[in-house]
């Protein structure tokens, strides 16, 4: 280890599921870590490997990039003595921390131990529980014939009692971002789980890492505004930990992005409401207390994050089926495109109603002109040189959703001068399962460790 | 001196269920005074009205790094998977508040971001 005797050095793996690989690999091979930390499941990321579950029985439940990931990071984690957390066992964590084990073999890491850490599932008991929904305030009941799971956001503790039994490598279902970076903290000085302030600040450091590149450039370049050098070749952040939870940011050498007090800020914010009371499974973080320095070159100083006692209830996620969405879109260009737009979205809307369409939910966007901002959008200063025409439904069944891409094909000779078209290969209508979140008591949720 | 939030602040947002948050960060302490005084709730829902936020729009103050925390409740469709959006997250909501205009005293158009000729945008 070439960092600072006494300091822990935890390393992101990944942000979310999609993330790129490389800058795990560098992290692995080049940043001398105690610990790598994968995240890899977002509020959606399971509901879409519930939908992949049901479409087909043989997917085994963890991230698809699971293979990928260990491959890049294993022989290096076996070499320079870095254990691993990982979320990557999404709804079946057994069956990865089986897959990582065989993937240690294939490494040559012989004597690796693999644990799966796996909170109680709660899809079977919470329709009847009397909870309510956090965002509506219906009963939980009120959903319970389209529910298809509910998963507690579990905390830290597991993590840390399978790296005190020994685990070199961790792999968890549900856990709440800041956990996976927490445990090893804890595991590693010692900190009980009612040590409110290092927690705070532990949990916190948690936070910044969570999101990978996040906090080393990433999601932040604004061209004559906040350049960032080689935005290509973005790493990966590290924090050096000391005893008190008081952290450096940093990254390995030869890569791009930036860590500054911009970059940590903006990270710092990110998905947080009240920054008083950013509630996890194991503290209520107050982050308006952090203080903030910069201690080198791509190197932010960050302690003073405070904590108090955790609440008695654990956030659940609950997917429930909530029909299909049908999407599809075409394209105008040159003089008099936007007015095509409108008057293309006039003749779709007709012949929805024509079509009987029975939907949820309906957008028409005109990409280039109002799509991303939506009705936040400024009026355009002069007319687009090219719009796509994006219509989107939600529907309770397939087949309505299908009339979008359907009417979509209506406009190839059916609609107006110039328009342009894709070949509709893909798959137009998706699947939805719209997530909904209830509270309930600690004592509901048990995490199981095993060994693999 | 009149000029963009661009020009002072820098912005983020992030997704929790159908809510979505933006942090607006002062690029300079000397600039945090003005923008808090300008960047109110109702000049949020001059850019976000009832059709792009359904809901509240709470701020929060984090005066000791110069930051207004937003939380835009209905802002995103129903939730990442139920949203017709393009942007399902929500991901590009924060650079619209960035159109926000506000008065920063002339001594500071030296700490001004962004092209120099651009003074006044």
């Amino acid at each position: 280890m070439t960092h600072k005797t006494g300091t822990l050095r935890i390393g992101s793996g990944a942000g979310w599921w999609g993330d790129r690989i490389d800058p795990a690999r560098w992290n692995a091979e080049r940043g001398a870590l105690d610990f790598l930390c994968f995240e890899t499941m977002a509020e959606a990321t399971v509901s879409a490997a519930q939908v992949r579950k049901r479409r087909d029985p043989g997917f085994p439940g963890y991230d698809t990039w699971l293979d990928d990931r260990m491959r890049a990071v294993l022989p290096h984690c076996m070499a320079n003595g870095t254990r691993i957390v990982s979320n990557q066992g999404w709804i079946h964590p057994l069956a990865a921390a089986r897959r990582v084990a065989e993937l240690c073999a294939e490494a040559g890491w012989k004597h690796a131990r693999v644990a799966a850490v796996s909170a109680t599932d709660l899809s079977g008991s919470i329709g009847t529980s009397g909870l309510a929904i956090m965002e509506s305030g219906a009963p939980v009941a009120s959903v319970a014939d389209t529910l298809i799971s509910a998963e507690p956001y579990a905390g830290a503790e597991a993590i840390v009692r399978a790296l005190d039994q020994g685990a070199d490598i961790v792999i968890t279902g549900r856990v709440a971002d800041p956990s996976l970076f927490l445990a090893p903290m804890m595991h590693h000085f010692g900190w009980r789980a009612d040590d409110w302030a290092r927690l705070g600040q532990g949990s916190g450091i948690g936070h910044l890492l969570e999101c990978g590149a996040q906090v080393t450039g990433g999601y932040f370049g604004d061209p004559g505004y906040k350049d960032v050098p080689d935005p290509w070749n973005l790493a990966f952040p590290y924090a050096d930990v000391e005893a008190d939870g008081t952290a450096e940011i940093g990254k390995v050498d030869g890569t791009g992005g930036c860590i500054d007090l911009r970059t940590v800020k903006e990270q710092m914010f990110y998905e947080v409401h009240d920054p008083a009371r950013y509630i996890t499974p194991d503290v209520v973080v107050d982050f308006t207390t952090a203080r903030l320095e910069q201690a080198g070159p791509d190197r932010v100083r960050v302690g003073g994050i405070s904590g108090r006692p955790r609440t008695d209830t654990l956030k659940v996620s609950m997917g429930c089926t909530e029909g299909y969405i049908g999407e599809d879109m075409f394209f105008f260009a040159g003089p008099g495109c936007l007015d095509k737009a409108r008057l293309a979205e006039t003749i779709l809307r007709e012949r929805l109603r024509l079509a009987g369409l029975q939907a949820d939910d309906l957008r028409i966007d005109f990409i280039g002109a109002n799509a991303v901002h939506g009705a936040a959008s400024a009026a355009p200063a002069c007319e687009p040189v090219e719009i796509a025409v994006r219509i989107a439904a939600r529907c309770a069944t397939r087949a309505q959703a299908e009339k979008i891409g359907r009417e979509v094909d209506g406009m190839a000779v059916c609609g107006l001068a110039c328009t342009g078209k894709r070949v509709p290969h893909q798959d137009r209508v998706r699947e939805v399962i719209g997530l909904w979140s209830t509270l309930v008591p600690r004592d509901s949720v048990d995490c199981t460790i095993e060994f693999v | 001196m009149h000029v963009s939030l661009r020009r002072v602040a820098h912005t983020r947002s992030g997704d929790k269920g159908n809510t979505s948050n933006i942090a607006v960060i002062a690029y300079e302490p000397a600039f945090y005074p003005y923008i808090k005084r300008a960047v109110t709730v109702d000049a949020l829902r001059t850019i976000y009205n009832e059709t792009a936020v359904r809901g509240a729009i709470t701020r929060y103050e984090v005066d000791g790094l110069g930051v207004l925390n937003f939380v835009l409740e209905g802002a995103l469709g129903g939730g990442v998977s139920r949203s017709l959006a393009i942007d399902n997250y929500g991901k590009a909501l924060a650079s619209a508040v960035l159109r926000l205009e506000l008065e920063v005293p002339d001594t500071l158009a030296p700490l001004l971001r962004g092209p120099k000729t651009d003074q006044g945008q």
